[in-house]
């Protein structure tokens, strides 16, 4: 289980995150929401150890994160980032594989077990990219990469699935099979993901909880119901918008009306 | 059930892409083969012909039997050629292993320790050496480390952006480090005697004529072993590679992994230097050769570009000290000649 309590982080005199707690519990997920600038990605990275907190903790089973090895974190917590520039060309195999770093016994010059193997086969699988195992990454489209880069996440069995905005470069369709992948893992292994996204509509449909945030504090956490109400989301997003039920999830539905 | 059957296929598609174990021994196998056949036969090339029956015959006895050479003809094979031939091969190991792995650190194809300044750095704390600790032969490796070292960290503090190094601002902090430091080469230069300045010259643009006994052993031992320092971290490598930030993420242990490559790569850099001046190009040919012909895997590819490297340079070496017998080129001349329109292809492709 992960959690930050009272997280601050602030950068020379900018305070990117104020405040936050949160828990990611096993089974759930998050999503985290707000404008350009409110510090999601900021807490996302402070969540994996990579930024250090100003003030406050991140609680991993218990025991602040900083006491852990980055390979004991790299089997726990799996981030999909939005990908960087690839100048060297790698199969989707041999980088879906890369997932397995952390789990190999020498983690310089070892080399991959059947186990590994056997797990890449199956990420593969889930994400529909085993025909393209052999393919270069570089020459696959936009959507089969982001796929690939969730297939690696899930090939590291992590528990803690945190996600940048993964499908802000998909289509409808692969949208929705990247989410439900994510829901897959949450309900079959007890996965807690966290997922930054800026569609409302898909976080009310996939979250079990949503946290909205504007200017590094935490506005309002709860069920998609409570945090996405008409007045909230004009605090927050400085917009009219129109909220009603999904007609067949019943999950809520945001429309913008107009800019206020 | 046909999910599990059709894992397994994929199982047994997966061994036949991928780099194993068997693969990388394999490769390196038939390098070294290729590296000793290469050896053996060059030995034998030169400006003064050598009997092939006799020098091989006296070759396979290690030198105990001279096997009807003269002892001209033995001095040149043992005291002169293979002498030279190793530390040819020491030297391209080592700049190969070098160039492949800062590419792999700096996610940058074009990295290569002459482009980026560094061997410039090796051959400032090298000359240095020369003129205040002329005597002490071992001062000449040391303050060489020290210099690519330095020369290592300055590009990579230049390069590095909010954003990390693109491969444009990483070859142009290159270009500011080796023209500052060629200054200082100049200035060094300045205060040697005239009669020294032509033997430097040549020895900037990478020289193997002069190869020194007692350094031998050391460039080699440095060559193997950091050779094989690298190669232990190539799998942190092979994500590196990727991105700093994914590598974190994976469970890499970037800094340290940086901190090893940055000091066993400039060991290696100012070892080679110290022993011959810049041989340029070597780490920017080999593990694209190797790269090309293998995949981008560095667990096959540092220990293959290694090898190849040391092919490499004997070769070049060979073909320097032949083409206009008995005057000899600069090995870095002919290394150039090769690398510098491979370079131009490369940029025009990133």
């Amino acid at each position: 289980m992960l959690e930050a309590r009272n997280l601050t982080i602030s950068y020379n005199e900018r305070v990117a995150v104020s405040d936050v707690t949160l828990t990611l519990a096993p089974g759930e997920i998050t999503a985290l929401i707000g404008p350009n600038g409110a510090g999601k990605s900021t807490l996302l990275r402070t969540l994996n150890g990579q930024v250090r907190p100003t003030s406050g903790a991140v609680l991993l089973d218990g025991q602040s994160i900083e006491k852990y090895t980055r390979r004991t974190i790299g089997r726990r917590i799996a981030v999909v980032a939005q990908e960087a520039e690839l100048r060297f060309p790698v199969t989707v195999l041999e980088f879906v594989l890369g997932g397995r770093f952390a789990w190999a016994s020498n983690s310089g010059w070892g080399w991959e077990t059947e186990r590994d193997l056997r797990i890449a086969a199956e990420v593969l699988n889930e994400t529909e990219l085993n025909e393209l195992s052999e393919r270069l990454m570089n020459e696959l489209s936009g959507g089969e990469r982001q796929r690939a880069v969730l297939a690696r996440a899930l090939a590291t069995e992590a528990s803690l699935l945190l996600l940048d905005e993964p499908t802000a470069n998909l289509d409808l369709s692969h949208q929705a099979t990247l989410l439900a992948l994510v829901r897959n893992r949450c309900d079959r292994r007890q996965a807690s993901s966290l997922v930054i996204t800026h569609d409302l509509n898909l976080a009310a449909q996939f979250a079990d909880r949503i946290l909205l945030m504007k200017n590094g504090k935490a506005v309002r956490s709860g069920k998609p119901d409570e945090v996405l109400t008409p007045e909230l989301l004009h605090e927050v997003f400085d917009v009219e918008v129109l909220v009603d039920a999904h007609p067949v999830s019943g999950a809520p539905r945001v429309t913008p009306v107009r800019r206020s | 059930m046909t999910v599990a059957l059709s894992d397994q296929t994929n199982v047994i598609a997966m061994r036949r892409g991928r780099v194993t174990l068997r693969k990388t021994l394999i490769s390196c196998a038939v390098l070294a083969g290729a590296l000793l056949l290469a050896l053996v036969l060059l030995s034998l090339v030169g400006s003064e012909p050598l009997p092939a029956r006799a020098s091989l015959c006296s070759l396979l006895s290690f030198g105990s039997t001279s096997c009807g050479l003269t002892q001209d003809q033995f001095d040149i094979l043992f005291q002169i050629r293979w002498p030279r031939l190793l530390l040819a091969a020491a030297v391209g190991g080592s700049l190969a292993t070098a160039g492949a792995s800062y590419q792999a650190l700096l996610r940058n194809p074009l990295a290569e320790p002459y482009l980026l300044g560094i061997s410039n750095g090796a051959a400032v704390g090298t000359m240095v050496a020369l003129v205040f600790f002329g005597s002490n032969e071992w001062s000449r490796p040391l303050l060489a480390f020290a210099g690519s070292l330095i020369a290592t960290l300055a590009v990579y503090r230049l390069a590095r952006g909010r954003a990390g190094a693109s491969p444009e601002r990483l070859i142009l902090a290159g270009v500011i480090v080796t023209t500052f430091l060629s200054s200082v080469i100049v200035f060094v230069t300045t205060m040697m005697d005239a009669t020294r300045i032509r033997s430097f010259t040549f020895w900037l643009l990478g020289d193997l004529s002069g190869t020194s006994k007692a350094l031998l052993p050391v460039t080699i031992t440095i060559a193997i072993a950091g050779t094989i320092a690298l190669t232990l971290n190539a799998r942190s490598l092979n994500l590196l590679m990727l991105g700093e930030r994914d590598a974190f993420d994976l469970g890499v242990e970037v800094g340290r992994v940086r901190i090893i490559v940055f000091v066993v790569a400039s060991l290696l850099v100012g070892s080679s230097v110290a022993a011959s001046g810049s041989v340029g190009y070597v780490g920017l040919v080999v593990p694209h050769l190797a790269r090309l012909s293998l995949g981008s895997d560095n667990r096959i590819n540092i220990p293959s570009a290694a090898l190849g490297g040391a092919l490499f340079v004997i070769v070049a070496d060979t073909i320097a000290r032949t083409i206009i017998a008995p005057r000899e080129l600069p090995v870095g001349a002919i290394t150039a000649l090769i690398g510098a329109p491979l370079f131009i292809y490369l940029l025009k492709r990133a």
